[in-house]
């Protein structure tokens, strides 16, 4: 059996359970915890080590999708999941302008990890305050090449479409070579 | 009980809260892995400080705040070198090339900028000397320290930021392909003004920050206020190869084979 995984991060409460949780065929592995800080205190629990999905393509395939911990202090395991990945989605709330400074931390630190190719998503744009997608890529600082994708994560056709996204990238990337 | 350690343990806002607050006099002596620092203290009150870096004599001082030309500081280097701040201070009152005020103003921002600086540092032996004040042809002040403890935590602050924001001076700086744009009719500083001649995609930023002789605070804040005002965009330099794309990791060998695998993993995701 192969297999081959993709990662998905993004600042705490960005979408990446629900993102992963919305394609898996398995119910998502997660490894939530009640919060304990105030300050992350928007929603009741939050991923400690990685979420965990999985997509088999055939009887000789599997695709893994691995969620990153979305606090801060749970850093240490990006080098550990980014190692072999295909290819990452950086999840990004469109509605929490003040994540996109992190969100921006967490693209340069994975990039600096593995410069695989990777999409960046507009999450939650059925939020009423969510931002347009081309007015985060500015706030982002993203250049024009990268894919900013409007999803909305709990949109299997908004899911599937970043992850086709990224595959198309991954095949560009090998047919460069 | 001499009062020394680590800033790595002690940070420099606790050492100054004390040393206030105990209203000490005497002189804290820094040594950091790059640089070191002296700062003086009268009844827990700033009363004098200099950098190893710097040139601390006061002419040097006068130049750097702008308030004496080059041509003057080579002058009195070549003919009043042997002389000391205070009576250098006389002698420059007299022959009207600055007033009392400039000088005291100009040295109260060279000791308190002094100060601020290590705020930043992460790393340094310290020790404080009792009762050791600054040498007899020093100008000495009296400058409150509740400010500079204020001010230097805010700046602390906001370095933490721009470190997040730059994190890294080895990129280089080009003007924005805006064509509504014209960096002369924006009103920039002396100092803004520096770093704006020096933009190039040869020169790496931290090229521009030694050149310019800002120290890294103020050289990031002026980077960071351009890149807000959409006036420059950060680049790498000139010269220096992308990082190699790497290909990702697949489970099996060859071009063919592994696109075949990635077209798989298309066609299943389209069918999901």
């Amino acid at each position: 059996m192969q297999t081959v995984k993709m990662v998905v991060t993004g600042p705490f409460s960005s979408g990446k359970t629900q993102f992963i949780q919305t394609v898996s065929e398995i119910d998502v592995v997660a490894t939530e915890r009640k919060i304990s800080s105030e300050s992350e205190r928007i929603k009741e629990t939050t991923t400690v080590a990685m979420d965990f999905g999985r997509i088999t393509v055939d009887d000789d395939l599997v695709l893994y999708l691995f969620g990153t911990p979305g606090q801060k202090r749970f850093d240490f395991m990006w080098e550990i999941l980014s190692e072999g990945m295909l290819g990452f989605v950086v999840m990004v709330d469109s509605s929490r302008p003040e994540t996109f400074r992190e969100a921006r931390r967490i693209l340069e630190t994975f990039r600096a990890y593995a410069p695989t190719p990777y999409v960046v998503t507009a999450n939650k744009q059925d939020l009423e305050d969510a931002w347009e997608p081309e007015d985060m890529r500015i706030a982002l600082r993203l250049a024009p090449e990268v894919k900013l994708l409007p999803c909305t994560a709990t949109d299997k056709e908004s899911v599937k479409n970043a992850l086709l996204e990224l595959l198309y990238s991954i095949l560009e990337r090998m047919e460069s070579e | 009980m001499a009062l020394k350690g680590n800033l790595r343990d002690f940070s420099f806002s606790q050492l100054l809260n004390l040393i206030s607050l105990a209203k000490k006099t005497g002189t804290l002596q820094v040594h950091g892995p790059e640089k070191a620092a002296s700062i003086s203290f009268d009844a827990g009150k700033l009363s004098y400080a200099q950098n190893s870096k710097k040139d601390h004599g006061l002419a040097a001082v006068l130049l750097r705040s702008e308030k004496l030309t080059d041509k003057q500081y080579q002058v009195i280097k070549e003919k009043a070198n042997n002389i000391g701040d205070k009576e250098l201070g006389l002698m420059l009152i007299n022959s009207n090339y600055v007033t009392q005020d400039e000088i005291l103003s100009s040295l109260k921002n060279e000791f308190v900028s002094t100060a601020n600086d290590l705020f930043s540092w992460e790393e340094g032996i310290f020790h404080f000397e009792n009762n050791l004040k600054p040498a007899a042809d020093k100008i000495s002040l009296l400058i409150s320290l509740e400010n500079i403890i204020i001010e230097g935590s805010r700046q602390l602050q906001e370095m933490e930021r721009l470190q997040d924001e730059l994190p890294s001076l080895d990129m280089a700086l080009k003007f924005t392909d805006n064509p509504g744009t014209n960096i002369r009719n924006v009103n920039l500083s002396v100092k803004e003004w520096r770093v704006v001649s020096f933009i190039n995609p040869k020169n790496s930023m931290k090229q521009i920050a030694k050149t310019t002789k800002l120290d890294d605070y103020e050289f990031r804040r002026i980077v960071y206020s351009l890149i807000q005002a959409g006036l420059v965009e950060i680049i790498r330099p000139e010269g220096v190869a992308p990082p190699t794309p790497k290909v990702p990791t697949l489970p099996v060998e060859g071009a063919d084979e592994q696109k075949s695998l990635v077209n798989r993993l298309i066609t299943r995701i389209r069918s999901l």
